[in-house]
């Protein structure tokens, strides 16, 4: 500090400050532009789908080092890195698309076993544990199967069939006196391998589609309690929700209970119609 | 030696060397760059898988992972703590470069160093003006910029736009829109900064010369006494900077080039007619004398065509 208020500062400290600012300033700029693409990286597409392991994608972002080695060891060239501007995945990251090269889910996870860092996670040891992502029956206006006729190929070609995939029979509406064989995918068992897309006869898209679990799936709904699902008290060992009564008409809004047993709930006044009754 | 010779960059090398020596860094350059290059090619195009990967992270025989450290860096500022492979990589690769020095991955190894030499190259041709020079800081400012943005956004940020990784990526696994990234490098040194962005912006040259602040081998101007200031070094080095204080140091001062910017290029080494440089380690201390007699200042402009 020098004795006189300093009236002009340094020049040499000035110009010190002004390049600190500038530099600051630039690199703020850069940086926000640089913030703008990572956030603009992670809105992954729906028809992206992760290698098998993958963390969730805001860690696999942080994770993949964009080294392809996941890519040169899938034997079946399910994987590719994303290029700028063509694929939509973050440039360099690993996905495949299931309707061009689905994964065959190896045994041995080569593509986990070969990734150096981590990002596809080496606590996946049995593939039929991976969820790349979850398949579903998405067009159920062109589904041969929903249209009444026997394709079954989705159903056939998947590795957990009538696990991942069951064919649900019901009464087909339309001929009066033929059944429905509906495609129907288990979260709790689909990979999201992507094979029942692949072979889905139609031509173009897909019926069924794997989509990433993300859009796939809606949460549930944690404070809904679910009657029927056993020890599921409202407040653990305290409170438990009432049991319905049995007997028909126990789901009557009006009635609980029904009207016809005997010594049933009578409501203390009635609707004016029956048929309008619970309306 | 008396007569003060006007040919272009590098030509008295030339005259006085042979075309091959005067060129013998830069060829070897190239060739290690091809090397490096033709390494990870073998396997996509010829099936001979002795190397997987790419730049980023590789497998060698299938035994030896190599990672690139400052990648692996910004993923761990993002918050995840990679896979011991990942990590022995970025060892080796760091070890090796804090010993060779580390811009050598620059001269020797970058894929984008041979489009940022061609465009100097062109620069010099064209005789153009330097242009905006960034201050000398500004890679450091660049690369503490990416980590802060890494660690603020949980992803490895600099891959986004990293030009060397994505030409790199681009000819082994194919090429998207990355051209772009390595034409506007390009176009970048051509017209609007002279040796822009490998030495003044590119963040990774940053990390590796900080990797390489200490290491071994170095350039040394140990016959600086014979310099007869023609000026063809500072023509051809990518970082001028460094050449000065030790061509024109005193007796006592070190004629090693210590600054970590230097990029061990020897393209010093190449140009200079009565063979100032060479490579040596950072311990020797071979006495070089300093130049005695004084000369008039030189004024003849370092942009003429080579
Ligand atoms: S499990 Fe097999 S087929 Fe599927 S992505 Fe991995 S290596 Fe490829
Ligand atoms: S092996 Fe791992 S780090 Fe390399 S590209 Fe695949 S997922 Fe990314
Ligand atoms: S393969 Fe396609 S059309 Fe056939 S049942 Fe499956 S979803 Fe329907
Ligand atoms: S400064 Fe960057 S782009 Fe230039 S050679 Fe070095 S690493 Fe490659
Ligand atoms: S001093 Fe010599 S070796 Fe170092 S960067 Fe310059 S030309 Fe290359």
């Amino acid at each position: 500090m020098s004795a006189k208020p300093a009236q002009k500062m340094d020049p040499a400290r000035r110009r010190f400050l002004q390049d600190a600012a500038r530099g600051t300033a630039g690199c703020a700029v850069a940086g926000m532009g640089l913030m703008w693409m990572v956030q603009d990286a992670r809105a992954l597409p729906d028809r992206a789908i992760r290698p098998p392991g993958a963390l969730p994608e805001n860690d696999f972002l942080a994770s993949c080092i964009r080294c392809g080695l996941c890519v040169r060891d899938c034997p079946y060239d399910t994987l590719v890195l994303a290029e700028l501007g063509v694929d939509g995945a973050a440039t360099g990251t690993p996905f495949f698309t299931a309707r061009d090269i689905p994964c065959e889910m190896c045994d041995d996870i080569p593509c986990v076993a070969a990734c150096p860092t981590g990002a596809l996670d080496k606590g996946l040891t049995d593939i039929d544990d991976a969820r790349m992502g979850l398949a579903v029956l998405i067009d159920q206006e062109t589904c041969l199967n929903a249209l009444g006729l026997r394709c079954d190929v989705c159903y056939r070609v998947c590795p957990l069939i009538d696990e991942a995939i069951t064919l649900e029979r019901r009464h087909n509406e339309r001929s009066g006196h033929h059944a429905i064989f509906m495609p129907t995918v288990h979260s709790d068992k689909c990979t999201g391998c992507g094979k029942c897309e692949k072979s889905c006869v139609l031509p173009d898209e897909a019926a069924i589609k794997v989509l990433p679990i993300r859009v796939a799936r809606a949460p549930s709904a944690e404070h809904y309690k679910l009657g029927w699902e056993e020890n599921n008290p409202l407040v653990d060992e305290i409170i438990d929700l009432p049991d319905r009564l049995p007997g028909s008409g126990t789901d009557n809004l009006a009635a609980p209970g029904g009207f016809e047993a005997e010594g049933a709930f009578q409501p203390t006044f009635k609707l004016p119609t029956a048929e309008g009754a619970g309306q | 030696m008396s007569v003060k010779t006007h040919l272009p960059v590098g030509h008295e090398a030339i005259r006085d060397k042979g075309l091959i020596r005067a060129h013998k860094y830069l060829i070897l350059r190239r060739l290690s760059q091809t090397f490096f290059l033709s390494l990870f090619l073998l396997g996509p195009w010829f099936g001979i898988w002795w190397v997987k990967g790419n730049l980023s992270g590789s497998l060698t025989f299938e035994v030896l992972p190599l990672t690139d450290p400052f990648i692996l860096l910004q993923g761990m500022v993002a918050g995840h703590w990679p896979e011991m492979t990942a990590l022995i990589g970025a060892l080796i690769v760091a070890a090796v470069y804090a010993l060779i020095g580390g811009r050598m991955y620059c001269s020797w190894v970058c894929p984008i160093n041979a489009v940022t030499d061609t465009a100097a190259w062109a620069h010099r041709r064209l005789d153009l003006p330097k242009g905006w020079q960034p201050k000398k800081n500004t890679r450091y400012f660049v690369m503490a910029m990416v980590l802060v943005v890494s660690a603020l956004s949980g992803a490895v940020a600099w891959e986004l736009v990293n030009p060397i990784s994505m030409l790199h990526r681009g000819l082994i696994f194919g090429v998207g829109f990355a051209w772009t990234f390595v034409v506007a490098v390009f176009l970048f040194d051509l017209f609007v900064a002279r040796r822009g962005w490998c030495s003044h912006i590119c963040p990774v040259g940053a990390f590796y010369g900080l990797l390489g602040n200490r290491s071994l081998l170095r350039v040394s101007a140990e016959k600086r006494a014979a310099c007869d200031d023609c000026m063809d070094c500072f023509a051809v080095c990518p970082e001028i900077h460094v050449i000065t204080p030790a061509l024109r140091g005193k007796d006592e001062d070190t004629p090693l080039i210590l600054s970590p910017d230097c990029t061990n290029c020897g393209r010093c080494i190449d140009v200079c007619s009565v063979d100032v440089f060479h490579f040596t380690n950072r311990f020797d201390d071979t006495p070089a004398p300093g130049r005695v007699r004084a000369r008039p200042k030189q004024t003849r402009k370092i942009g003429e065509a080579a």
